[in-house]
């Protein structure tokens, strides 16, 4: 698959594929459970595809209720142990964990490109940077939790029961896991069933780590292996990321337990651009915003917000850049644009999309030319949206901007906080005042200024309102792993 | 965006005030989005038949220089001579696009080159200081073009544009574009001294609005020259220059690109900022010496898929 769409011209790059010979993918995979890989008690099994080809990958199990059971006792029995070790001991096996990664970081990079369908070049780049440094700064406060705000010698929760998403496999995986394991929890991980196998090296990393047993257990499968995660007893607290839907199914499930919950959900960022704005890193800043990783990121900035004295000429920058973007083979290291996740997933993209287009937006796309097998969107944006347009409102998990225009700081907070969710907004102006005053007002668990899209785990990050409550990244993130410190005369 | 009537460019330069008005008007920079863009696209990968053409392309660019206090008349030749055939043992390769030289030694070179399609260019205006009064610069440049350079590489009054004179500036340009005659002007900014990215997008819309044919960062002589930042700042203004007047303007980098993969990426940054229209020696040059040598020598590991070693190339 050599498909390559930029515009020509005569500097046309020749295909630069990353080699697949570096990554090994076995035709079957079992559960991780209890410090090995073991068969499910059942026969169920599903294949997980490459988005950008539909080749089948390998084979890997629907864990059950039992298994799941398994998984979540062994995690309970390993927690007595684990929780007991002293920080500085736990923080070794994190460290470990976190060199590893960067040592099989091309590995897992290329297996990370091949299950999701994401370039090689956000996962070489951004993704796996990201997951090492998740464990490198978390093992840093497995010591120093005394010192983290919560009260002098602050206690583990015991067993959590984790569901991640597909849009980034290992670094929602790191999220989840390198807290939990800092503050001494143990944790029983779901990976998504689109991309469930960076999750199954990880496993792989963990044992060559020397990880004791049962400290991590993944277990892989559908909704209905993540509802029996969710609604086990023995599970003490629920970290969850992915759609609105699935956090408040899981909001019911859990209420009236004593089991403590963090979720992340949906979002529909807005991305305010003043007419003083940087203007080539504001088109850089939008771009970043809404195409990286195909807009399939819960914080995308999917409103576009701009001045409207500045409207057109913005627009036709953005234009001539959409233009350049690479879309084809994500193994190819200069692919901007990589596959849509699933078929499913580009189904309901299309329908989004023609719904703006039914409701009177007028829709544009890139010039490029889509691979003739996979899931493909080109990049595609919508003017004309106003506020009572779906696809203003409606987290659309793709490629898609909308773009409407503003003329007052006041009116540009109003329409970016009138939306059911609030996990990301951006604000482009050289005036620091302006960026300020305007972030003060935004309800957005992240506010980025003259960026968009850029993390670090020292960073929290979180929402408001429907997109979801909790913390992961920097010292917040610990709260959601630690009871309150024991009460002084009770130690 | 709509191309404006010269008119209502011409206005903005019509005092010092409307100048500056101008200049500061223009959209401001983002030094960390800049650099993370520049960077970005310097992750490209380039193979095969695109990296031979990039690198026959980066040779056609280079403006082969010598400017030292130590230049003679053989040493001059020499580097004409590698200017015409920079590859003894290979003829295929392709001329560099000129030679840039002092004033005093166009005619040494002009006449080493013998008619060969390889342009002269010279350096002039007090560089690389530019600190003499305006009529010195008019003479040092009226001297190279009688000598027969086909273009002159000027410098600009730094020290005007950082105090904020910039219709001093401005005039200094057009009066130097005059004495240039038919020559080619390259517009130096010495970006390493105007420090800012702020400063350098103003100076290439001065530089571009007084008629400057090249816009170039850098005389070499300074700690910071080019860089892919402030080049792709350059070349994101004669992008918009000519969407907003219809005229191109080409684009010069010169100092501290030494190696292939440094060239290609700098015309990575042409290629997806600029465009095609840019990838071409009338419009994109490389002040550059010692770049043509290792240029040759990944030329020959194309051609031979041997590294060769700095003794199958010639020294200068």
């Amino acid at each position: 698959m050599t498909t390559e769409t930029t515009p020509a011209g005569p500097f046309a790059y020749a295909p630069a594929p990353e080699s697949r010979a570096v990554v090994d993918i076995a035709p079957s995979y079992g559960l991780f459970i209890d410090g090995e890989f073991t068969e499910s008690s059942g026969q169920d099994r599903a294949k997980t595809l490459s988005p950008a080809t539909e080749e089948v990958l390998a084979e890997y199990t629907q864990a059950n209720a039992e298994d799941v059971d398994r998984a979540v006792k062994a995690a309970r029995k390993a927690f007595e142990k684990w929780s007991a070790l002293p920080g500085a001991e736990r923080a070794k096996y994190l460290f470990r964990i976190a060199r590893i990664i960067q040592e099989r970081s091309r590995e897992l990079a290329v297996l990370e490109t091949l299950d999701n369908g994401k370039p090689i070049r956000e996962t070489r780049d951004a993704d796996l940077p990201l997951v090492a440094a998740h464990f490198f700064y978390y093992a840093g406060w497995a010591d120093k939790l005394d010192h983290a705000g919560y009260g002098r010698n602050p206690r583990p929760l015991g067993v959590a029961g984790q569901v991640i998403p597909w849009n980034f496999p290992l670094l929602m995986l790191a999220w989840k896991i390198a807290p939990a394991l800092a503050t001494g929890n143990t944790v029983v991980l779901k990976p998504a069933e689109t991309t469930p196998l960076s999750a199954l090296f990880f496993a792989d990393i963990c044992r060559q780590a020397g990880l004791p047993r049962g400290v991590v257990n993944i277990v892989t499968g559908d909704g209905r292996t993540g509802e029996a995660l969710v609604s086990h007893p023995g599970v003490d607290k629920v970290a969850f990321t992915g759609s609105t839907a699935v956090g408040k199914a899981i909001a019911r499930r859990i209420a009236g337990t004593d089991k403590r919950v963090t979720l992340e959900l949906g979002g529909k960022g807005a991305n305010i651009v003043f007419d003083d704005a940087p203007v080539d890193q504001a088109v850089e800043g939008i771009v970043n915003g809404i195409f990286f990783n195909q807009g399939q990121v819960c914080c995308a900035g999917s409103r576009l917000l701009v001045q409207e004295s500045i409207q057109d000429e913005l627009l036709d920058s953005l234009k001539r850049r959409l233009a350049t973007l690479r879309l084809g083979d994500p193994l190819d290291k200069n692919t901007d644009i990589g596959a849509i996740n699933s078929a499913e997933q580009l189904a309901r993209i299309t329908a989004l999309a023609d719904t703006g287009e039914a409701e009177g937006a007028e829709r544009w796309s890139a010039p490029c030319e889509l691979p003739s097998a996979g899931y493909w969107f080109a990049p595609t944006l919508f003017t004309g949206v106003t506020q009572a347009h779906t696809v203003a409102r409606d987290e659309i998990f793709g490629p898609v901007l909308s773009v409407l225009s503003f003329r007052t700081p006041d009116e540009a907070v109003a329409k970016a906080n009138n939306s059911q969710y609030g996990l990301s907004a951006g604000i482009w102006t050289e005036k620091g005042s302006r960026m300020l005053a305007v972030a003060s007002k935004l309800r957005a668990g992240v506010v980025w200024a003259n960026t968009f899209n850029k993390f670090d785990p020292t960073s929290p990050f979180g929402g408001y309102k429907e997109s979801g409550f909790g913390r992961e990244g920097g010292r917040h993130g610990l709260e959601a792993y630690l009871a309150p410190a024991t009460p002084k005369g009770e130690r | 965006m709509p191309i404006a009537p010269a008119s209502a460019l011409s206005e903005v330069t019509a005092s010092d005030q409307a100048l500056r008005r101008f200049l500061h008007g223009l959209p401001g920079v983002d030094p960390v989005g800049l650099e993370a863009r520049a960077a970005s696209l310097g992750t490209r990968s380039i193979k095969a038949e695109a990296k031979a053409y990039a690198i026959d392309l980066a040779i056609s660019m280079i403006d082969l220089t010598t400017l030292e206090g130590a230049d003679t008349p053989g040493k001059v030749r020499a580097l004409a001579a590698k200017a015409v055939r920079p590859d003894p043992t290979d003829r295929t390769s392709p001329a560099t696009a000129a030679v840039c030289v002092y004033p005093d030694m166009v005619e040494t070179a002009k006449a080493a080159l013998n008619g060969a399609d390889v342009k002269v260019a010279s350096v002039a205006t007090a560089f690389p200081a530019g600190r003499a009064s305006l009529e010195v610069k008019l003479a040092d440049t009226r001297d190279a073009v009688a000598a027969g350079a086909d273009e002159i590489d000027m410098v600009i009054d730094r020290g005007a544009f950082l105090a904020g004179r910039y219709l001093k500036v401005y005039e200094e340009i057009l009066a130097v574009k005059e004495a240039s005659g038919a020559a080619r002007l390259k517009v130096i900014f010495e970006t390493g001294e105007l420090s800012t990215y702020d400063n350098i997008r103003r100076a290439s819309w001065l530089g571009m609005l007084a008629g400057a044919d090249f816009i170039k960062t850098s005389t070499g002589k300074v700690a910071v020259n080019a860089t892919p930042a402030n080049t792709l700042l350059m070349l994101e203004a004669v992008r918009d220059f000519r969407a907003q007047t219809g005229t191109q303007i080409g684009v010069k980098p010169a100092g501290g690109i030494r190696t292939s993969k440094d060239a290609i990426k700098f015309l990575v940054l042409v290629n997806e900022t600029a465009g095609a229209d840019w990838l071409d020696n009338h419009w994109f040059r490389f002040g550059a010496s010692s770049l043509l040598n290792d240029l040759l020598m990944q030329r020959q590991k194309l051609a031979t898929g041997r590294y060769s070693g700095p003794d199958y190339v010639t020294v200068d």
